[in-house]
């Protein structure tokens, strides 16, 4: 257990945009928003399932619609709070911790500013370690874990609770809920016992967020060799250096869909083509896919290492595009139908990227 | 004779002024000393451009000016306002000035309040506006503050709330009482577009004197005109409209410089440098208009969600100095800045600089006296060149979105640094009067308007959305002042939205034309 400090939230935030592979919302809203919680409330701890009582109750803590929605609509900070509280009523026990379900883009944080609100620690884990776009995209239902019973809560007060069959089903009901309840909500899902999450859960993930988000740091501020020891520590690699020349967006099937083509700084026959909805899923070079989903695809800043969201990518950017190993929780029977290439439609083989762990 | 304009650019150094007829040509420019109270550099630019113009052909004055970003910047002449956000229960979590520098905080932040109100994504309301807790607000804010900021959740979408909580602080506090309204300030982005509206209010005084001091210049010249002043994106709001929204004119300078350039050269597309003293900026106009970056920008350490344009900056400027050391050059990254004029050896100095090297080496004639750099050496001169040249490719290149071959346009004291010929670059292009780029792009700028907001291509369509977006735009342009028979469409940005069911969109259009002539 240890004591979150103010340097090591802001570098979370930005491991956060790292790990949101180009999705998962620009943490900016929820670094505010945990700022003035602990100002308030008092600083987090941030403990490891082990180290809780084996039979806790831990809950997961997210916002639910769309991060351009949030913009505008800034969170009231009761959506959360009251998402898991209306669950924890639901069953009957109070959480002894709360904990992301996903490490990668803004629902990194969340859980921060509720467990200082609640006065209690936030669990070093989650179930992606990076973004993805459906609550049943997690290691826990390749456990076997059910995602309900569920809460959804807005910020006027309105609460729904829910248990579904399937983890599937419930990310439909869920989404059809948030149509109604303003795109922006709380969700509590995933309850578990402490030992769950310790058997079954990626362990460590926000520590690992916060390291990475430190050596992207190191890269900004310039300090010489960053780059590399980033790319160390991340077991990464850049598989490209380029320019934007072309971006097709389009939507499809509800979710942002398009292409990214990239050329080579020195030589234009080669290019690198990336494919995304959402985050980015597939990486090409040339005909060739390099990097595949669930492992994770970054365009970052050529300049300063800075990780650029889908929504930010625009022509002429000047970008590396880097390759990182998935969490190796995910290598597990079940992984390629849930979230490799065909589950988002593409008919690509999944191709470990090197440092992968399966 | 035609109608003529005067074009004034007060920069951080120089303040420049040109008339211009409707053709574009230049008929008379100045260059002179930025002052302390700038209003006083203005004045004499004026006079001294329209000495020997007939002043009873010139119809419009527009003014560029760093005044508010620098009252910004410096912390100096800027008010405290009153924040009232229109958005409660939602966003209670952050409260108004969060991210705040401390000193800039203490110095503009006055009473806060969030309160009910607001609008959903779709422009129903979050909850309906709590009238009485704005009157309340009023009053606390009364003999406190003289300007009350009002950001409304979505209000790029839906207005009507910050028009009636406007309505009310003047029932309240008086029909003058300044209030400064988050639709017309900013984008999609509630905390960035509060931020721009809390500081456009925080400038009305300054904005006020900046506009007083241009009018009574130009009225004691007798000059009877409609006066304006250029925006970030480059185009005009009339000076009236200036003192309501002066936040809208913090970045006009680069902008201005840009749209000057390439209307000088007579293109629409292409990459611009603007080499200094000290550095050299580089960009890209695309139908004249400079590419916008996609960053947050920071004003004064405080995040808004403006769009200014692209830019790459490195330091080469004519006054970087050049240091021989054993086996090549080190050229900069330091700079003399504006004393090249006396410490540069042309120039009687003794420090060696890059307008040495580019006299010896024949790309700089007339200024100083060339033979008191025969003493450099001829391997300084080609290495420091070498590297001048090559950064200037990796700028251009930098710069370009496609391997598509544009002309380069040269402006700025230091222009002459840059090579007649660049791999990649179709030609390099010195316009006549590009040392008055800015103020020429100042004088020749257009009246605009854009429209920010969400649409759901699933219900209407995506094109019937996107030509009511391009008609609210260009209906804006024409309350703007743009020539209805020549406004066109300049912009036009769609990003889906993410994890959104259905096909939300995001739509971004610009309009824009010349001025219309009554």
């Amino acid at each position: 257990m240890y004591r979150l400090t103010p340097e090591g939230l802001s570098h979370m935030a930005l491991g956060a945009t790292l790990l949101g592979a180009g999705g998962g919302g620009d943490p900016y809203i929820s670094l505010l928003m945990v700022q003035e919680a602990m100002a308030k409330y008092g600083e987090v701890n941030i403990v490891s399932a082990s180290e809780l009582d084996p039979n806790d109750l831990v809950l997961t803590v997210a916002v639910i619609g769309a991060p351009t929605v949030m913009t505008e609509k800034v969170p009231s900070g009761t959506e959360f709070v009251d998402a898991v509280k209306s669950l924890a009523k639901y069953l009957g026990k109070k959480p002894a911790a709360v904990m992301a379900i996903e490490v990668g883009g803004l629902n990194t944080l969340f859980p921060l500013a509720v467990a200082a609100e609640m006065g209690i620690p936030v669990v070093d884990g989650d179930s992606m370690r990076r973004a993805f776009p459906q609550i049943e995209m997690t290691v826990f239902t390749l456990a076997g874990i059910s995602a309900s019973p569920m809460s959804l809560a807005d910020e006027k007060g309105n609460v729904v609770v829910f248990e579904t069959t399937t983890n599937q089903v419930a990310e439909k009901l869920a989404r059809a809920c948030v149509m109604q309840l303003g795109m922006a909500n709380g969700l509590s899902s995933y309850s578990m016992t402490a030992k769950q999450v310790a058997d079954h859960g990626i362990n460590g993930s926000m520590t690992y967020c916060a390291e990475l988000g430190r050596h992207l740091q190191q890269i900004q501020d310039g300090k010489n060799g960053a780059y590399d020891e980033f790319l160390k520590f991340a077991h990464a690699k850049i598989y490209f250096s380029g320019k934007i020349i072309d971006l097709d967006r389009r939507t499809t099937g509800g979710f942002a869909r398009g292409t990214l083509v990239i050329e080579d700084f020195k030589d234009p026959s080669r290019k690198m083509r990336v494919d995304f909805q959402n985050e980015f899923l597939i990486a090409y070079d040339g005909d060739e896919a390099v990097v595949t989903t669930p492992d994770l695809i970054c365009v970052l800043d050529h300049e300063n290492a800075q990780p650029i969201t889908v929504e930010g990518l625009n022509f002429g950017q000047r970008v590396d595009v880097v390759g990182m190993p998935c969490a190796p929780e995910w290598h597990q029977e079940g992984m390629l139908e849930l979230v490799g290439p065909k589950a988002f439609g593409y008919e690509v083989e999944y191709r470990p990227v090197e440092g992968s762990h399966a | 004779m035609s109608r003529l304009r005067i074009g004034i650019d007060v920069g951080g150094t120089n303040t420049d002024a040109v008339v211009v007829d409707q053709d574009g040509n230049v008929l008379a420019s100045t260059k002179a000393a930025t002052t302390l109270d700038p209003s006083d550099g203005i004045a004499a630019a004026l006079k001294a451009v329209i000495e020997g113009i007939d002043k009873s052909h010139i119809k419009q004055a527009m003014l560029g000016t760093t005044h508010p970003a620098n009252a910004i910047i410096q912390r100096k002449d800027l008010q405290q306002v009153g924040v009232l956000r229109l958005a409660a229960p939602s966003s209670l979590a952050i409260r108004p000035g969060a991210a705040w520098p401390k000193d800039l905080h203490a110095t503009v932040i006055g009473p806060s309040a969030i309160i009910k109100g607001g609008y959903e994504y779709d422009g129903s309301e979050i909850s309906p506006l709590d009238e009485q807790a704005v009157r309340d607000f009023a009053q606390k804010c009364k003999g406190v503050v003289n300007a009350i900021a009002v950001s409304c959740a979505f209000a790029p979408a839906n207005y009507e709330q910050e028009l009636r909580a406007a309505a009310i602080i003047a029932e309240e506090l008086g029909e003058d009482y300044a209030a400064s309204l988050s639709h017309q300030v900013g984008a999609i982005g509630l905390l960035e577009r509060e931020n721009a509206t809390i500081l456009n209010a925080s400038l009305f005084g300054v904005a006020k004197r900046v506009v007083d001091g241009f009018q009574s210049a130009l009225l004691s010249h007798g000059l009877k005109v409609d006066s304006y002043l250029t925006q970030n994106d480059g185009t005009l709001m009339t000076a009236e409209e200036a003192i309501r929204l002066p936040i809208l004119t913090v970045g006009s300078g680069p902008t201005n410089s840009m749209r000057g350039a390439c209307a000088l050269a007579k293109l629409s597309d292409a990459l611009v440098i603007d080499v200094g003293g000290t550095s050299a900026d580089v960009g890209i106009l695309i139908d004249g208009f400079p590419r916008e970056s996609s960053a947050a920008v920071e004003v004064g350490g405080v995040r808004t969600n403006f769009r200014m344009p692209d830019l790459i900056s490195i330091g080469l400027g004519g006054g970087t100095i050049v240091r021989e050391e054993d086996g090549g050059v080190r050229v900069g990254p330091d700079s003399v800045g504006y004393r090249v004029v006396t410490e540069a050896l042309i120039t009687g100095g003794s420090t060696l600089t890059l307008s040495d090297i580019s006299t010896k080496g024949g790309r700089l004639e007339g200024f100083g006296d060339a033979s008191k750099v025969s003493g450099v050496k001829d391997a300084t001169v080609t290495a420091a060149l070498a590297w001048v040249d090559e950064q200037v490719q990796i700028l251009c290149d930098r710069m370009k979105a496609s391997r598509t071959s544009l002309p380069l346009i040269a402006v700025g004291g230091g222009s002459h640094l840059v090579p007649d010929n660049i791999p990649g670059v179709a030609g390099v292009i010195r316009p006549a009067h590009h040392s008055v780029a800015n103020a020429f792009g100042a004088a020749i700028a257009e009246a605009s308007g854009a429209v920010d907001r969400v649409y759901r291509y699933e219900a209407e369509g995506r094109d019937a959305c996107l030509d009511d977006a391009k008609r609210l735009a260009t209906e804006a342009a024409i309350r703007a002042g743009a020539d209805i028979d020549h406004v066109r469409i300049t912009s036009v940005v769609e990003v889906p939205m993410s994890y959104l069911p259905g096909q939300g969109c995001r739509v971004q259009v610009k309009a824009a034309g010349p001025l219309a002539i009554h």
